[in-house]
């Protein structure tokens, strides 16, 4: 398999503090990847250079083999990577609708615009409040209606920064579900979750990142049971 | 209907249907036959109530739908106004020379707010900053017109005047045969009536087509907007750029109305007025500042004619209660009052859709 996305000694400090210290990370096409790691880990910060909005200290950013280090980030979102953000960013004071056809004009048109806009109020179950303000929605519809914006983009990579945060775990349940089906229909995904229960229901390989630097990789049964990862991040001492 | 007419309403637009529609024509026919029931004195007022349209149009654009505020507004409208002065009086009023007076008083406006928009958006200011920036850039301008009062400040035969103002510009003439047809009085009311027509339902449309739901995403939230792949500073220009042609057009139409023009018409005054009739309306709905905009500009005149020297205060005044009470906007609040009384009274006899709980 080819790879999607990779970073190369990517660092980015504030300052004296380095966020994230030489990176070297590599996602595969159609894969579905997890970033955990403590508070403070970087793992933010590393979304936010990928998608641009930040600029690294050093280090380049590679896309399907291009050098996209310093693109803007709406060049690097029309080339194909898609991000929710940790705190929901939808367009507060307008209908739900409306912020589906913003995220899906781009793209689409028309008949066409119409049809996805259906499907995709189908698969984030809104369709009954579609001409509601998003600002009336709760904390998890609106993670499902940013995650729905990210989909209507048809990115080749979605990135998912907490996803499921503020949801019950019927929602994250479901949330999880909404993941895996995506990334079945070729998409490829990376997710930010401090949720282990939604890890396991999704991931198929697990990065660790702490300090800034990639501290383990693996399946989630071979992270789970290094005993360094479970002593800095799953609590244990 | 074609698609792009059919973008007149939509959800960027208040008001809509046979209902709205039907309103509006009649407003406009009225408007249209006044001149055959009043004099000339009220003719002359009704167009300058009307001059002031587009300035608080544009702004609306900028401010109301992409949320940029700019005090730059009256900047352009000044430079419009000295370019038709300038322009006109050298060329004088054969053959279409005023039309091209007028035309260039819209492109150097235009190319003016593509160089400051570009240094503003594209060098990063945002926010309050962009308000800050715009206002210095007024004022500088204000300052700099206001000191050509010597000789040495004559564009061929068009003395700039300093503070005292360029006066005497020709008014808009067409050629027809031995008797020219001059754009005043009357006509010059249905000219300008008819383009803000053109101009309120050219925005409509543009407001409720693919660019104008950029530009609300833009303001609500500029970093979302851009991560879902749109050159954010690009549409920022543009918005500007629009805005600040439409402040020309209200320059130069005020310049012809009048005859004149002055430094203080971009001065601090005169730049927060467009804020106070925008805000005072309905910031992110264009029918709303063209009402504000009319209704203010006449109060302002019948507060200034019966001789009350308050007449500014009160538009102080009239944009911190609107601020306080009604933050969206008089008739934008109302608006939404009535159609909330009307959907209450509906849901009253049809079952409420019952939203699945979450947490």
């Amino acid at each position: 398999m080819a790879t999607i996305l990779e970073t190369r000694g990517l660092t980015k400090y504030f300052g004296g503090l380095y966020a994230i210290n030489g990176v070297d990370l590599a996602i595969e096409e159609g894969e579905l990847r997890c970033l955990i790691g403590p508070n403070g880990a970087g793992k933010s910060t590393l979304f936010k250079l990928i998608l641009g909005s930040y600029q690294p200290s050093e280090g380049a950013i590679l896309f399907r083999g291009d050098d996209i280090t310093t693109l803007r980030p709406h060049l690097r979102v029309q080339r194909g990577i898609s991000m929710k953000f940790q705190v929901p960013g939808v367009f507060l004071e307008l209908l739900v609708e409306q912020n589906l056809r913003i995220a899906l004009q781009r793209a689409h048109r028309g008949a066409a615009l119409e049809q996805e806009l259906e499907r995709l109020l189908e698969l984030i179950d809104l369709g009954h409040q579609r001409s509601e303000l998003a600002a009336n929605l709760s904390h998890g519809q609106q993670q499902w209606l940013e995650i729905a914006m990210a989909v209507a983009l048809q990115p080749s990579m979605l990135l998912l920064d907490e996803p499921t945060a503020g949801m019950s775990p019927e929602e994250t349940f479901k949330t999880g579900e909404l993941v895996k089906k995506l990334n079945a229909s070729g998409m490829t995904i990376v997710v930010i979750e401090h949720d282990m229960a939604f890890v396991r229901q999704i991931a198929k390989r697990v990065t660790v990142l702490h300090f800034g630097q990639v501290f383990d990789e693996g399946s989630l049964d071979e992270i789970v049971s290094n005993e360094d990862v479970v002593r800095i991040y799953l609590g244990k001492a | 209907m074609p698609r792009w007419l059919a973008l007149v309403d939509g959800p960027q637009t208040l008001g809509r249907g046979p209902a709205f529609w039907s309103v509006f024509g009649m407003i406009v026919l009225a408007a249209a036959l006044l001149p055959t029931f009043v004099n000339a004195f009220a003719v002359t007022n009704l167009t300058y109530f009307l001059v002031w349209v587009f300035m608080a149009l544009g702004l609306s654009l900028i401010w109301g739908y992409a949320g940029i505020l700019s005090f730059g507004q009256t900047a352009f409208f000044g430079l419009a106004g000295y370019t038709y002065g300038v322009i006109s009086i050298n060329l004088g009023d054969a053959g279409l020379w005023t039309w091209f007076a007028l035309l260039l008083a819209l492109v150097l406006p235009a190319i003016l707010a593509i160089v400051v928009g570009y240094f503003i958006f594209y060098g990063g200011v945002r926010d309050v900053f962009v308000g800050i920036v715009t206002l210095s850039f007024t004022l500088v301008f204000e300052t700099f017109m206001a000191q050509t009062a010597g000789p040495e400040w004559t564009i061929g035969s068009a003395r700039l005047n300093g503070f005292n103002g360029m006066s005497n510009m020709p008014p808009l003439t067409l050629p027809w045969g031995d008797n020219p047809v001059i754009f005043d009085g009357p006509a010059f009311f249905w000219l300008v009536l008819a383009l803000v027509v053109l101009v309120y339902l050219g925005l409509r449309i543009l407001v409720n087509s693919r660019f104008g739901n950029v530009l609300v995403a833009i303001r609500e939230n500029p970093d979302r907007a851009e991560m879902l792949g749109y050159n954010v500073r690009l549409y920022q220009l543009c918005v500007f750029v629009i805005g600040s042609v439409l402040a020309g057009m209200s320059g130069v139409l005020y310049t012809l109305w009048g005859s004149y023009i002055t430094p203080s018409s971009m001065g601090l005054t005169a730049a927060a007025l467009p804020i106070i009739w925008v805000a005072a309306g309905g910031r992110k709905d264009i029918t709303a500042t063209l009402l504000a905009t009319v209704l203010l500009t006449w109060l302002s005149q019948q507060l200034a004619v019966k001789g009350s020297q308050y007449a500014l205060i009160w538009m102080g005044v009239i944009l911190l209660v609107v601020v306080l009470f009604a933050p969206e906007g008089l008739f934008v609040t109302a608006w939404k009052k009535l159609r909330g009384g009307r959907r209450m009274r509906q849901n009253a006899t049809v079952p409420k859709v019952i939203s699945s709980p979450s947490a």
